[in-house]
């Protein structure tokens, strides 16, 4: 019954290498920034603000190379949110999946993610990364307010800011790495993160709207 | 091409980032700014006196009485007492503000430890008043500049009996006399740690009574007590920092701060050496630490000085409604566990304590003392001393104090803070009768005094400045960034991480968190669940 599945090259490798070490500075981050909320000592108050404040700035430098990486290469496009097959998108996971179903938008080089994917991931990069990465930088720049003429700012409502930012990653991380579960295996996203190498039905024919615009257009399934 | 895009752009992100960076001032080598710049402004002591006292003809005249001493000092410094009868060491009142009310010991101020001088007619208050034999007419300079300790009082005593004789032995032994006196005389400087000790470490009528940052400790202290003092470390005497204009000793005189801006020595070469910053500079720490950050809104004794009465106990509680007890009809002590008494008839109930933690408080240096003539409101516990500022005040910081507690008369009809006299044949500490002693206290004071008292819970600041500890024992971050009864647990209206929690994010937060959680976990479970019944159905289907 299972139909044929064949492998493509669909992460190159500043992608992976990005994705990677961008997760390990939000985790770095998230377990510093929690302990300096008070919940728990991990480092120590002290480290934890010193490794936090480190990690931020270099995250903040990494992220601003990915963005130029993202325009340079147009591989912003894989962002672009729409609501085609969105909703049979969220009803195979609220549903199909259950049933064995094949997924309604399976992955390919130029249309590496389905519209759910687009949307949640255009939100982090373009919202939730951003606003932490402000809410951060004012954060940690608290004592040039003044000089700055940032006076009208509150440091209660950047923390809140800051801290919301700080739940909804959580949140994304444990939806995130629960949906890396969801492919052919257990593993099988995880492993074409790592090597760059997805694994998709065979013969999947992809609609042109699905595509990352702009790009040629190529003969599907190569 | 793209990788030198790709540089440049990094080139363009750093330089961004080091633009939105505070800039912190170039640190030497790896010591940090506030050390190097202290060290600079603090060259090692060398002799650069020139002039030996005991070479001065002056000085080997024969004196009869310190008058006499004081007019061979005036002699050659002719300014100084001119100069000394103006400051607050000799007139132990602080500049009068138009009110009616005098300010400072020898005023209408009052305190909760022996409350009142009664305007110096309290004869034991004298003892440290820098008069000769506790009068007030003329100065002795030997208080602040001997160096000898030597009893003038007796001294001069004796030498009077003994040399009016006709016998030639005690005319001898007058002599020997006249050349101790002459000799401690001539033993002058500038006043060293015990001189100012003298009374700044017994204040309150015992050693570490009052300030619990100033005791007889501070005498010889190590390093450890005091970085600064430390006789094994920069071996400061008080006026190193405390230093001296026309005889006015730099220091917070009642509501005028010590210091009305924050100069260092690198702005102002002539600014006095009274605050931190005078030598540390306002941004002490290595470049880009976060204690730097601090220093706009927390004083540097909030770190350093982690506990006070390090070495020696401090009152910190004294109840003078339980004076006037007897044991089989006479006056008795209690000693505790410190070695210093928890009871005393004539003074009450006490309680010392060693290795105090600070209460912290916004304070822009002045100190509001209430008098005699205040009115309070007995319900509940009296600020007789409290510290000025508050959050919203730009000269105020956040400050360590020693507070000390007790209980002191007061007038029921008039609502008025009492000044019992205590010393003296007519004296409380005598007659053990409040009555007598709160009318005759009040009566020099030339105040009234209804008749009828109480005794009130009262409470007085000490701002804790001295006993600054070595780095390695400073207050860590999460004394104060802790939701957990830290430091700064009672002050409220600024948000502090690690403190405090904004609940309408934090509870939101949390259940979107636990929500996913469980989200994903149903979600696998049903998974699981489908799989397996699927399994069983193709198992079925296939034979
Ligand atoms: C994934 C990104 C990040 C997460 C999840 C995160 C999380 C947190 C959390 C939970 C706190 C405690 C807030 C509080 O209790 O008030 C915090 C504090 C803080 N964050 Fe972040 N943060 C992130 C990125 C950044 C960035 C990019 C910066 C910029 C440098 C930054 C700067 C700060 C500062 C300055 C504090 C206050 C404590 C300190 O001085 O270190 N954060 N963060």
């Amino acid at each position: 019954m299972n139909p044929k599945t064949t492998k493509i090259y669909l992460y190159t490798r500043y992608e992976r290498f990005w994705h990677w070490l961008q997760m390990a500075l939000i985790v770095l981050l998230l377990a510093t920034g929690l302990e300096i909320h008070g919940l728990y000592s991990l480092f120590g108050f002290e480290p934890s603000v010193e490794i936090h404040n480190f990690t931020g700035i270099g995250w903040l430098m990494a992220f601003a190379v990915f963005v130029f990486w993202l325009f340079t290469t147009g591989e912003w496009r894989q962002y672009i949110p729409t609501t085609r097959k969105m909703l049979e998108v969220i009803k195979y996971y609220a549903h199909g999946i259950f049933l064995g179903q094949p997924h309604p938008y399976p992955k390919r080089k130029l249309a590496k993610h389905n519209p759910l994917q687009r949307l949640t991931y255009l939100s982090l990069a373009a919202f939730l990364l951003p606003v932490q990465m402000a809410t951060g930088i004012l954060y940690w720049t608290y004592n040039s307010w003044t000089s700055r003429g940032f006076d009208f700012l509150s440091l209660q409502v950047i923390a809140a800011i800051h801290m919301a930012g700080a739940f909804a990653l959580i949140s994304f991380l444990i939806i995130h790495v629960y949906m890396t579960t969801t492919g052919h295996s257990l593993f099988a996203h995880i492993k074409s993160m790592i090597t760059g190498w997805e694994e998709i039905d065979e013969g999947v024919k992809i609609e042109d709207w699905e595509r990352a615009r702009g790009k040629p257009t190529q003969p599907s399934g190569t | 091409m793209r990788r030198l895009c790709l540089l440049a752009l990094s080139v363009c992100a750093c330089s961004l980032i080091s633009f939105i960076m505070p800039c912190p001032p170039a640190a030497g080598e790896d010591e940090a700014v506030g050390r190097s710049m202290a060290h600079q402004a603090t060259k090692s002591v060398r002799n650069w006196s020139t002039s030996d006292h005991s070479k001065h003809k002056a000085l080997h005249q024969a004196f009869e009485s310190g008058a006499q001493v004081t007019s061979a000092c005036l002699s050659c410094h002719s300014e100084a007492f001119d100069q000394f009868k103006e400051t607050i060491h000799w007139k132990w009142l602080a500049p009068q503000d138009g009110s009616g009310k005098k300010y400072g010991k020898a005023g209408d101020s009052v305190n909760n430890f022996c409350i009142s001088s009664n305007y110096l007619n309290d004869k034991k208050c004298l003892s440290c008043h820098p008069g000769w034999e506790g009068k007030k007419d003329t100065v002795n300079c030997l208080s602040c500049h001997g160096q000898q300790d030597y009893n003038f009082t007796e001294g001069f005593e004796d030498y009077a009996a003994f040399s009016r004789s006709k016998d030639q032995e005690e005319l001898e032994i007058a002599a020997d006399i006249q050349k101790d006196i002459q000799n401690a005389v001539q033993r002058v400087a500038r006043p060293g740690r015990k001189n100012c000790g003298k009374c700044h470490f017994y204040g309150g009528g015992g050693d570490g009574v009052k300030h619990g940052d100033l005791d007889s400790s501070l005498t010889a202290p190590n390093k450890s007590l005091d970085v600064h003092m430390g006789v094994d470390s920069q071996d400061f005497a008080c006026t190193r920092c405390h230093t001296t204009v026309n005889h006015h000793v730099a220091g917070r005189i009642y509501t005028i701060p010590a210091a009305t801006d924050r100069k260092s020595l690198i702005d102002n070469d002539l600014t006095s050496k009274i605050t931190c910053e005078s030598c540390h500079t306002a941004t002490p720490h290595k470049a880009g630490q976060k204690p730097n950050d601090h220093t706009d809104k927390v004083a540097c004794q909030s770190c350093h000085i982690p506990t006070f009465a390090r070495v020696n106990p401090t009152k910190m509680y004294w109840d003078w409604s339980q004076a006037g007890k007897l044991k089989d009809g006479k006056p008795y002590d209690v000693i505790g566990p410190l070695g210093k008494e928890t009871y005393m008839t004539i003074k009450g109930e006490m309680v010392w304590e060693k290795n105090v933690k600070p209460q912290y408080a916004w304070f822009n240096g002045s100190i509001k003392t209430l008098t005699t003539k205040d009115i309070i409101d007995p319900s509940q516990p009296v600020p007789v001393g409290r510290q000025m500022g508050d959050i919203h005040d730009p000269n105020a910081r956040i400050f360590p104090f020693k507070i000390h507690r007790g209980k002191q008369p007061y007038d029921k009809v008039r609502n008025t803070i009492l000044a019992p006299l205590l010393s003296g044949d007519d004296g409380f500490w005598n007659t053990l009768d409040w009555n007598s002693a709160l009318k005759k206290g009040m009566a020099h004071m030339d105040q009234p005094f209804s008749g009828e008292f109480g005794f009130i819970e009262s409470t007085y600041v000490y701002p804790i400045t001295h006993m600054v500890a070595p780095g390695e024992n400073v207050v860590k971050c999460v004394e104060c960034h802790t939701g957990k009864n830290g430091r700064l647990a009672n002050l409220s209206g600024f948000y502090m991480p690690g403190r405090d929690r904004f609940k309408p994010v934090d509870i939101p937060g949390w259940a979107l968190v636990i929500g996913s959680l469980l989200g994903v976990l149903l979600h696998g479970a049903g998974r699981l669940i489908s799989n397996s019944s699927k399994k069983e159905e193709e198992t079925i289907d296939e034979p």
